[in-house]
């Protein structure tokens, strides 16, 4: 915990010895555990952890707006010298935005959908200063302009619904910024967002604390981004501070076991060489796939969306196809055609020669075996009322399979997994979101697919346990010679895990080839622009050097 | 299989234990205070309705002209049909007839009860055949949604009225009369809830593993609607409770001489001034079962609708 090199000696914020309580009846006792960490002038210092680490609940008692439940025990925090945790509600009032400020994760819902960008940003104005009405605007936009937000009398004047995600977060970031704080707190400000759009935040949020000499703390669960913005990097778990130090010595020579792990667990961005393409048999072919949504109500006019025009792919036996893609790109909505879980509007898709794209719902049903789907959300995958054996039994049950029999191939296929097999009487709420995960792994195993869909299968999921269920997958692959459509946003997996890698833009698929090609020259200009904006490009995580 | 199994053992530690079980939201819901109160002053009501000839009733139709008008804590001597003759006190009176008020009102909580019970469990069961429908089969969705409008735009009173002037009055006219304008009520419920469920990644997942629609409703989407179920049920039958006393009040709903709260209130609004006995003890009755279902399915709603419980 050799906390040296600051840019700056006089810290904004310090953080003493902090404690926070549970309620009883929680995991543990205390959400964070006499943690230690100083932010100082000019300087943005990362706090990273996976889920449930503490992460948000230092944030939100340093802003004092913690959850009544928790409780601050012991410990203080100094901002400018100015103990928070002793100050009242009328003075934290006064603190917040004046002092410091925070953004969220989420802008949609962090702005007011009723009222326009401008007036929500001349709420801070008006309450904090005594300007009036034609200063403040003029204020606001200086920073609109500040924020690089095209025609600022246009933006004062929109509601936060007119605006893109990154335009949102981007109005946060002004109304935190109008009153320049010493302080600025994020707490993954960037993890709604698009890849590129989060690369513009990321530059922005870095020349205004460079400019202005605000500290940063900022949240975060992704070390790409760490290795993109921070100075230095507090590492946390379980509420504990487990390392602290300047990023480039806790990312290339990190003192403990848990920083180690956590960072050699992040998938590298540069795909390893897979060999060259099995002569394997097609299991599945998409031909100028499409599907349109068409809108319409009872007085209103049609509102046509593309969601996937003309989408050509195919996939081997023991292969990996992965689809990358922003958000909107059409790349769930290609797979959901494909398991036939909505209906596609034009092309054919071949299930082996067998076309389903336009097959009746009746004949489709001995079909569905065939192709399988992992979706993205491990608590809303399973059914809560349902344990866990009947959950993966019931698909080989649909198709005739005897209850006893089916139970045996569930045993053996918890045990595929990793998972005990004697917990097959348990509920989905006893286990964790990876495990879930693998029980839903199973689930699709147990019909005997051809393909596997996983649709974002490990984005909700810590970087540790991600690392375990790609490796999981990526072995299953192997051995049952599976044929896998990985669709994904985040780069540094489908480089973990694809043989062949689809680009996907507004619908359409803008490259198409092997992975190592994709990643290593990118033709198109979008998919040149996406990896350019992957944070942490330049580092090769888990390359440690020998301390 | 086995060199995956040797490299690294389940881990089996790592799932909670099988202490952690689910708690039954039923084991929650009898904890609720709400729950409690509301639960024993129903019970108490069941009681009085199954039991009401043995708490000191006489036949509630029965005619006494010497003994109209009585205030209550009068003494009474009945002349029975044998014969003989009954001494006992009119602990709430008796009305223009000369008929007990206490036995009318200790029999009249079976009219409600059967009510209240009747509308919630036939409003229920329709509105939930309807709403799975139509929140599952998407092209009947439009249809079935606009005639559910059209019965909710029919006021249930005159619905009412219009039906006894068509049948003759009884309890299962006033009983259709109730449940027809709460159908599309639990429609609506029902049908929002399988929107949203329908759209959740385990229905979806079942559906890819080949399930066939009927499973895939009764054993993934159904019983996600039961608690509101329950706590809309409630309400429904605290309703009905109310709108069959008032169409008895109105005199278009139960007989005159079967008596219910509603038609004893009815009975009674000549002589209010002078003998508001006649209104005060059915009235008390009928708002004290009323409150108890209510308490109660605010209790249930707290414990069972997972939207409505206390954060953290």
């Amino acid at each position: 915990m050799t906390a040296s090199a600051s840019p700056s000696p006089s810290p904004v914020l310090e953080v003493r010895n902090l404690t926070v309580s549970l309620p009883t009846g929680a995991d543990r006792t205390n959400a964070v555990e006499k943690v230690s960490f100083t932010v100082n002038r000019g300087e943005i210092v990362c706090l990273v952890g996976e889920s449930g680490s503490g992460k948000s609940v230092i944030a939100f008692t340093v802003m004092g707006l913690l959850a009544k439940a928790l409780k601050a025990t012991s410990g203080e925090i100094l901002l400018e010298g100015e103990n928070v945790l002793a100050a009242d509600e009328a003075r934290l009032r006064e603190l917040r935005c004046t002092r410091m400020s925070m953004i969220f994760q989420e802008p949609m819902t962090a702005l007011n959908p009723v009222m326009t960008c401008g007036e929500q940003i001349d709420e801070v104005l008006e309450t904090h200063t005594k300007l009036d009405a034609g200063q403040r605007k003029v204020k606001i936009l200086s920073i609109l302009e500040r924020v690089k937000l095209p025609d600022p009398e246009r933006i004062y004047a929109s509601y936060p619904h007119q605006l893109s995600g990154g335009q949102r977060q981007r109005i946060m970031i002004a109304m935190a910024l109008v009153l320049d704080p010493v302080l600025l707190i994020a707490d993954e400000p960037t993890t709604a967002l698009d890849v590129t759009t989060q690369a513009e935040i990321l530059k922005l949020i870095a020349e205004l604390q460079e400019s202005q000499g605000t500290g940063v703390l900022f949240i975060t669960h992704d070390f790409g981004v760490v290795a993109e913005i921070a100075h230095r990097v507090a590492v946390l778990r379980w509420g504990e501070l487990v390392e602290m130090g300047p990023t480039e010595q806790i990312l290339s020579r990190p003192q403990q076991g848990y920083t180690r792990m956590l960072i050699s667990s992040v998938p590298s961005i540069h795909p390893q060489h897979r060999g060259t393409r099995k002569d394997g048999i097609t299991v599945l072919r998409t031909e100028k796939l499409g599907k349109i949504y068409t809108g319409h109500g009872l007085f209103q006019k049609a509102r046509v969306v593309k969601a996937a025009t003309d989408v050509d792919l195919d996939i081997r036996r023991g292969e990996t196809l992965g689809i990358v893609g922003e958000s909107g790109s059409g790349k769930s909505t290609v797979a959901r055609c494909i398991a036939r879980l909505i209906d596609p509007s034009e092309g054919k898709v071949f299930l082996g020669d067998t076309e389903i794209a336009t097959m009746p719902a009746g004949k489709l049903r001995p079909h569905r075996r065939r192709v399988q789907i992992v979706f993205q959300d491990p608590y809303r995958s399973m059914n809560p009322r349902i344990t866990v054996g009947d959950f993966i039994i019931e698909g080989p049950m649909n198709f005739g399979l005897k209850r006893e029999e089916a139970l045996a191939r569930a045993r053996k296929l918890m045990e595929t997994v990793r998972l005990d097999p004697n917990a097959l009487d348990r509920y989905p709420h006893q286990f964790s979101g990876g495990q879930r995960q693998r029980i839903c792994i199973a689930r699709a195993l147990a019909m005997e697919p051809e393909l596997l869909i996983a649709d974002e299968a490990v984005s909700a999921l810590d970087v540790s346990v991600q690392k375990q269920v790609l490796e999981l997958l990526d072995e299953i692959r192997q051995r049952l010679n599976l044929a896998v459509l990985f669709i994904t946003h985040d780069l540094r997996v489908a480089a973990q895990i694809c043989d062949y890698v689809a680009v996907m833009s507004r619908g359409r698929v803008v490259e198409y080839g092997p992975a190592e090609q994709i990643f290593g020259s990118p033709r198109d200009d979008y998919t040149k622009a996406l990896f350019a904006a992957a944070p942490g490009r330049h580092w090769e995580f888990g390359k440690f050097a020998t301390a | 299989m086995s060199a995956i199994l040797d490299e690294q053992v389940v881990d089996s530690a790592a799932i909670a234990s099988a202490s952690a079980k689910r708690k039954s939201l039923w084991a929650l819901a009898i904890r609720n205070p709400g729950v409690i109160i509301g639960g024993v002053i129903l019970l108490a009501m069941v009681v009085i309705a199954v039991l009401a000839p043995f708490l000191g009733t006489i036949d509630p139709t029965r005619i006494d002209p010497a003994a109209r008008n009585k205030k209550p804590g009068t003494e009474i001597t009945h002349r029975l049909d044998d014969g003989t003759s009954l001494k006992r006190v009119a602990i709430m009176g008796t009305d223009s007839l000369g008929r007990d008020v206490y036995s009318r009102v200790v029999y009249g909580t079976r009219v409600s009860l059967i009510i209240g019970v009747a509308v919630a469990i036939i409003a229920v069961a329709a509105g939930l055949v309807v709403g799975l429908i139509s929140g599952y089969i998407r092209w009947l969705d439009g249809i079935i949604m606009r005639i559910m409008d059209g019965l909710m735009a029919i006021p249930g009173i005159l619905l009412a009225i219009a039906l006894v002037s068509i049948w003759r009055a009884g309890l299962v006219t006033v009983i259709f009369a109730i449940v027809v304008p709460d159908v599309p009520r639990v429609v609506r419920l029902v049908r929002s809830v399988v929107l949203t469920v329908r759209e959740e990644p385990y229905v979806e997942g079942a559906i890819s593993v080949g399930t066939p629609t009927w499973t895939l409703m009764f054993r993934h989407i159904l019983p996600n609607t039961v608690a509101p179920l329950i706590v809309q049920g409630t309400f429904i039958a605290a309703a009905a409770i109310i709108a069959e006393a008032i169409l008895s009040f109105l005199g278009i709903g139960i007989p005159p001489e079967i008596p219910s709260w509603g038609n004893i209130m009815a009975e009674g609004r000549t002589l209010f001034r002078v003998f508001p006995h006649n209104i005060l003890y059915p009235g008390i009755f009928l708002a004290l079962t009323v409150l108890a279902i209510n308490i109660m399915g605010d209790g249930l709603r707290d414990t069972l609708d997972p939207k409505m419980s206390k954060k953290v």
